[in-house]
């Protein structure tokens, strides 16, 4: 295997034999960058001197987690002094004057930041084609999106970009990539890690977690990164687990709920066929598998589409071409100047976001709109509670397709329902992971979406390490 | 349902300068999107408490010290017009 091949805990452990050093490792990423991005375009920035930086810390990092450790952050992370442009023209010369505290804690942990990765603009889409700047491709098949919004970490992750990397997640932006490019991707509790720093788009749905090679180095990143910090108030106070605890134990006696009303949409058959295959893996591991009925998921969709748009148009309101971002240079006035910065420096996504969620929050609509999805979010939270009162875990497909084609020229509408499986956890504000579970006819990779209690990410861990181990597809690489 | 009246009254409120083919399109995209989202009236929430935060939350207090903030250089540093340590903006008032 090449040394961009391998894990975080390969790493690790060949950086502890004296295999490898941590030179050596950021070499061989930095030549497989130079190989490869052209054709994959994850990265926006490459850090080449913040790696080189944080390489020469090592020494004083040495018993970090991610010592020596090559990781990619998505572009709507703040880096001090390195650009952070969200996909978006509006920031695209924005160079933020903190870290945010994810990036803080990679630094302790010793990781080496290798870039700032592609994303739909302010995180909105599914393809990664609302990038402001250029598309981002699928390391297994180069015609097709890697999904999105943190299309760029995850497609980074697949290519051996980067040993892992960070994506942030609100209606399925970490999941749904992770599928479509055949890594882990994991949106923990909400909470359950600070989002200081993270450029807002919807607080109270967006979360930051990990998106790795595998099962085992999900549980090394979220060590890394999960925990309380006084400077995110919505950011949760409680005692800090060794996730790596639940790759010691496996599925047997863990009661696992399969929601009909979900498996009954209409999605892809080969999607559908190897996730019961999984579902049976698991079963014959032990699990006691049993189905269960929940509110239909197109609810959730709905109220994702008001919630989500709402929160957005709110804290967009901040660019005004005043304190950083953007100025339109055409303007005789201050009003002027807004209007003429925002129509220059958002693109059509945001705009259209903006305008939902402007028109659910305006006067007279709030109540049908705004209020009734926060309404109906109670419902949805509830449902899953109910679930969680009898169950460990619940299993959908994290997508219903696999990874569209780039260009496939998708009406709003029909975009926003490749979010189908995975909106309804946001909303809910529990965990979930996309962990790979084969792939369909054409060699793309397909996903299973694991979903937990309210702080269940350790359960989460342990099923998706067994079912990883009866798989045995983890290696699989895409050829690039 | 939503009509390009609406459309241009929405952009307004948001900042947002559209031309006439944007509001054509968003008119039609947005009527969608809401007539889509309308199925959320087909659930009873008559009696349902709305959720802003699926977890506990509670109000944060903390001493009021005087704590590291960030130099007034570095919060300018990205400033598009600056003048005299200030952000600098056009002119508000009109002629």
């Amino acid at each position: 295997m090449n040394i961009y091949d391998l894990t975080i805990h390969e790493l690790k452990e060949k950086i502890a034999e004296g295999k490898l050093t941590p030179a050596e490792i950021k070499k061989a990423y930095t030549a497989r960058i130079n190989e490869v991005d052209d054709k994959v375009k994850s990265y926006i920035t490459v850090t080449d001197e913040l790696s080189d930086k944080k390489l020469a810390e090592y020494e004083s990092k040495k018993d970090g987690l991610l010592a020596g450790i090559p990781i990619a952050v998505k572009d709507n992370m703040s880096t001090d002094g390195i650009k952070t442009s969200c996909g978006s023209k509006m920031l695209e010369n924005y160079k933020p004057p903190f870290n945010a505290t994810v990036v803080e804690k990679l630094s302790e942990a010793g990781a080496v930041i290798m870039g700032k990765t592609n994303m739909d603009e302010f995180a909105m889409g599914s393809s990664t084609e609302n990038s402001a700047f250029f598309d981002t491709h699928n390391p297994w098949n180069l015609n097709h999106a890697p999904g999105g919004s943190s299309g760029g970490s995850a497609a980074a992750v697949a290519a051996g970009e980067c040993a892992a990397a960070l994506g942030s997640d609100t209606g399925g932006s970490i999941r749904q990539p992770a599928s479509y490019c055949g890594v882990v991707g994991l949106k923990p509790t909400y909470g359950m890690v600070s989002r200081y720093g993270l450029v807002a788009f919807a607080s109270s749905l967006d979360q930051i977690g990990p998106i790795t090679k595998d099962v085992e180095d999900s549980a090394v990143m979220m060590n890394v990164i999960a925990g309380h910090d006084p400077k995110d108030s919505t950011s949760i106070e409680g005692k800090k687990e060794d996730y790596t605890e639940y790759l010691k134990e496996d599925v047997s006696g863990m009661k696992i709920g399969i929601p009909e009303e979900y498996f009954n949409l209409d999605f892809d058959q080969e999607v559908k066929d190897s996730v019961m295959a999984a579902i049976d893996m698991l079963k014959e591991a032990g699990a006691e598998v049993e189905t269960v009925h929940m509110t239909d998921a197109s609810y959730a969709l709905a109220a994702y589409y008001v919630i989500a748009p709402a929160e957005a148009s709110s804290n967009l309101a901040r660019y005004d071409g005043v304190r950083y971002g953007l100025r339109s240079e055409q303007a005789a006035d201050v009003s002027e100047m807004f209007t003429n910065t925002r129509h220059e420096g958002f693109g059509d996504e945001v705009k259209r976001r903006i305008m939902i969620g402007t028109y659910a929050l305006s006067s007279g609509y709030y109540d049908a709109y705004y209020l009734k999805a926060q309404k109906v979010r109670t419902l949805i939270k509830n449902d899953f509670d109910r679930i969680f009162n009898d169950f460990d875990l619940i299993i959908t497909p994290t997508a219903p397709t696999t990874a569209m084609e780039l260009d496939s020229k998708k009406d709003p509408l029909e975009m926003y329902h490749s979010d189908i499986f995975t909106v309804p956890i946001n909303i809910a504000g529990v965990p979930a992971m996309s962990v790979p579970c084969g792939f369909d006819s054409s060699e793309m990779p397909i996903g299973l979406q694991l979903i937990g209690p309210h702080f269940g990410e350790g359960k989460i861990i342990q099923a998706a390490y067994t079912l990883e181990k009866l798989l045995n597809i983890k290696d699989q690489r895409a050829e690039l | 349902m939503i009509d390009k009246k609406d459309v241009e009254y929405v952009a307004d409120l948001a900042q947002l300068k559209l031309d006439e083919e944007e509001k054509e399109k968003y008119t039609e995209q947005i009527g969608e999107i809401l007539e889509y989202v309308d199925k959320l009236s087909e659930l009873d929430t008559d009696d349902v408490v709305p959720t802003a935060y699926t977890v506990p939350m509670k109000n944060v207090l903390r001493e009021d010290e005087v704590k590291e903030s960030l130099p007034r250089e570095k919060s300018l540093a990205n400033a598009p017009d600056k003048k005299d340590g200030q952000f600098k903006a056009p002119k508000i008032m009109s002629d």
